[in-house]
């Protein structure tokens, strides 16, 4: 359950104001599959970022599952995206050294996971986005849609209650974007929360829940 | 994340970025190496001096005839007047005093020795029997100087000119020409080697009676002078230089010298001088150390959008902050040790190369060495460790 009430992100450029959320308010249920799309500079990514806690609001109240989360401090907002969030990028970002079972990893390790609960978890990660046989790559030895399957791996290795993408298949190609599509969309099937930042008309028509933005304020919000 | 998966992982990452952490490791590694050698040098030097004067002989005072001035100069060449002679009388006079346990007077000089064909220049010691014991000599084969025996023609011969003269072995009761005068070989020292510029092995000692004859004088060129403890040496200093003064008319015109208060100084000046090269050795290593931050902080910039993704999967900045720091661990660790074995290696191959040379790194160095490496590595990550643990995520995910 995501709670926004009146959030606003001022951003300051070379002494101009940039409202990139302005006053935003939405309800979003657990176990939504929601699409925000708007044209370039709309404010998506920041609503993302401020859902996600990777960003902090000037003003306004955000509670997730129940709890005010607005005045947490670093250290709880870590803690509440390694548990409740996972984030799934348009540039994928995975560690190029280390390979695709180690990237899954990432999170048990933050976690503070034992080895031997961490390599099952994984291999039962491995299996579920087939990629079994590419367990031991490096990043750059793999394909762009494998590379996204990784990382939506990791992102829900552990289980979140929300799933954010921003722009997920922005760097695959047409067919390749909607197999990763269906593979979160599988994710949101299993219960998780699925927000999916889009371009991609198509793509965002999928989702349950459409809501437009424009300007750093929502124009539309259609189920 | 716990201690042991930040090691691993922040390894990892060290052992993936070859080449900028060889090179870091190796800047480190000679830094301590560099600790390491020339503390061993250092101390080397100063054990081989120190060695070197405790192989005269302990409580030893030596007494020289000349004053040596205050204002420079040594021994023998004070200005305009000649010093007084040193004589045997004195000497005896000294041998007296309640706070000596026994004296040898000295003379030396060059002669030519010859025996069974052979003949070859050599130095002579003139000098007593308790000469052996003063200097801690040793004998290899038969008897020193006998007590009191100014006036019988022993010769005492060093252990590499009786291998010359003597190639059979057989030297005790031989005869031999030293100058114009005949000697009975009565001993041989063991081999010693050089010790103060001067090889034992290839000197004659012949009583002092015979030596002040052959060189025609009357002075002596030292007097060795053992006082009874080590808390005796300078009240006998004192002493002696007060009974010479009453001998010579109250002229104070000779030179009192302990081998403790110059080996002291040496010791003194030789330490100093390791401390002095160890710390300059130390200042590479800091050097070192603005290596690491350099390219910590040029690290942190390039892995910006990868710190973004860890904070983003829920790493906290304490997290951050420790995975930056082990990699400076990991690199100032295999510095520390690779320059440990670097620097020991090196010793070694001093010590092959000198075997005079006691070149053993003192242990203090080589801690201190590794611990440097160790302090610089860690206190040169603070800083970009710090910087790594503050980024915004937001920010650092977009590679700004
Ligand atoms: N760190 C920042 N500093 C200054 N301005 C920023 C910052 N981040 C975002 N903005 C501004 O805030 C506004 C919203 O940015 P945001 O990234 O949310 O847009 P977006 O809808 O995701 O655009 P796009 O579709 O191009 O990704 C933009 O005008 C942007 O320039
Ligand atoms: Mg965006």
């Amino acid at each position: 359950m995501i709670r926004l009430s009146a959030i606003t992100r001022v951003f300051h450029m070379g002494g101009q104001e940039v409202r990139a959320l302005n006053s935003i308010s939405i309800d979003i249920a657990s176990g939504e599959y929601v699409s925000i799309m708007g044209p370039s500079g709309s404010g998506k990514s920041t609503l993302l970022n401020v859902i996600g806690l990777l960003d902090r609001s000037d003003s306004g109240h955000y509670e997730l599952d129940g709890t005010d989360v607005t005045d947490l401090s670093e250290n709880e907002r870590a803690r509440v995206r390694r548990e409740k969030i996972g984030f799934v990028f348009q540039s994928f970002h995975l560690v190029p050294r280390l390979t695709a079972a180690e990237n899954i990893a990432l999170p048990l390790i933050l976690e503070g996971l034992a080895p031997a609960e961490r390599k099952s978890r994984v291999d039962a990660a491995l299996d579920a986005f087939d990629l079994r046989d590419r367990a031991h790559h490096r990043p750059a030895e793999l394909s762009g849609g494998q590379r996204q399957r990784v990382a939506i791996a990791r992102a829900t290795i552990l289980r979140p209650t929300a799933l954010l993408a921003d722009e997920p298949t922005g760097n695959l190609d047409h067919r390749i974007g909607a197999e990763v599509m269906a593979l979160l969309e599988g994710l949101h099937h299993a219960g998780t929360t699925l927000i999916v930042v889009t371009h991609d008309r198509e793509l965002g028509a999928r989702a349950h829940r459409h809501i437009a933005m424009r300007d750093g304020e929502i124009v539309a919000d259609e189920k | 994340m716990n201690l042991r998966d930040t090691l691993i992982l922040s390894f990892t990452t060290v052992a993936s970025y070859r080449t900028r952490s060889l090179l870091i490791v190796l800047a480190m590694a000679l830094g301590v190496a560099a600790v390491v050698v020339l503390t061993a040098l250092g101390d080397g030097a100063r054990r081989y001096v120190v060695g070197q004067f405790s192989s005269l002989g302990t409580n030893l005072v030596i007494v020289l005839p000349g004053r040596a001035e205050t204002t420079g100069g040594f021994p023998g060449a004070a200005l305009g007047q000649t010093p007084r002679d040193l004589t045997l009388e004195d000497a005896r006079f000294v041998g007296q005093l309640p706070q000596v346990r026994r004296y040898a007077p000295l003379n030396v000089g060059v002669a030519e020795l010859t025996a069974g064909g052979r003949l070859r220049e050599v130095t002579v010691l003139g000098s007593t029997a308790e000469l052996l014991p003063i200097r801690s000599m040793k004998l290899a084969q038969g008897s020193f100087l006998a007590h009191g025996s100014e006036r019988s023609a022993q010769i005492v011969l060093g252990s590499q000119l009786a291998r010359e003269f003597f190639p059979d072995g057989k030297v005790i009761g031989q005869r031999i020409r030293l100058g114009d005068s005949r000697f009975l070989v009565s001993g041989v020292l063991a081999v010693q080697g050089e010790s103060m510029g001067f090889n034992s092995d290839e000197i004659t000692i012949i009583p002092i009676a015979y030596a002040q004859e052959l060189f025609n004088t009357e002075s002596l060129f030292r007097i060795l002078v053992e006082a009874r403890s080590r808390n005796a040496i300078e009240p006998a200093k004192a002493a002696i230089t007060h009974v010479l003064k009453l001998r010579h008319d109250g002229e104070e015109d000779v030179t009192v010298i302990t081998q403790d208060a110059v080996l002291e100084t040496f010791d003194r000046i030789l330490r100093a001088l390791t401390l002095g090269v160890a710390g300059i050795a130390a200042i590479s290593l800091a050097v070192a150390g603005i290596l690491v931050m350099n390219v910590m902080l040029v690290a942190v910039a390039q892995r910006t959008s990868e710190i973004g993704l860890l904070k983003a999967i829920g790493a906290t900045a304490a997290d951050i902050r420790r995975l930056f720091f082990a990699e400076a661990l990991w690199l100032s660790l295999a510095g520390g040790a690779i320059g440990f074995a670097l620097g020991h290696f090196g010793a070694w191959m001093i010590r092959l190369a000198y075997p005079l040379l006691p070149a053993w790194p003192p242990t203090w160095a080589s801690v201190a060495g590794v611990a440097t490496a160790l302090l610089t590595g860690i206190l040169a990550s603070l800083l970009p460790a710090a910087r790594a643990a503050k980024l915004d995520p937001v920010l650092a995910l977009s590679g700004k």
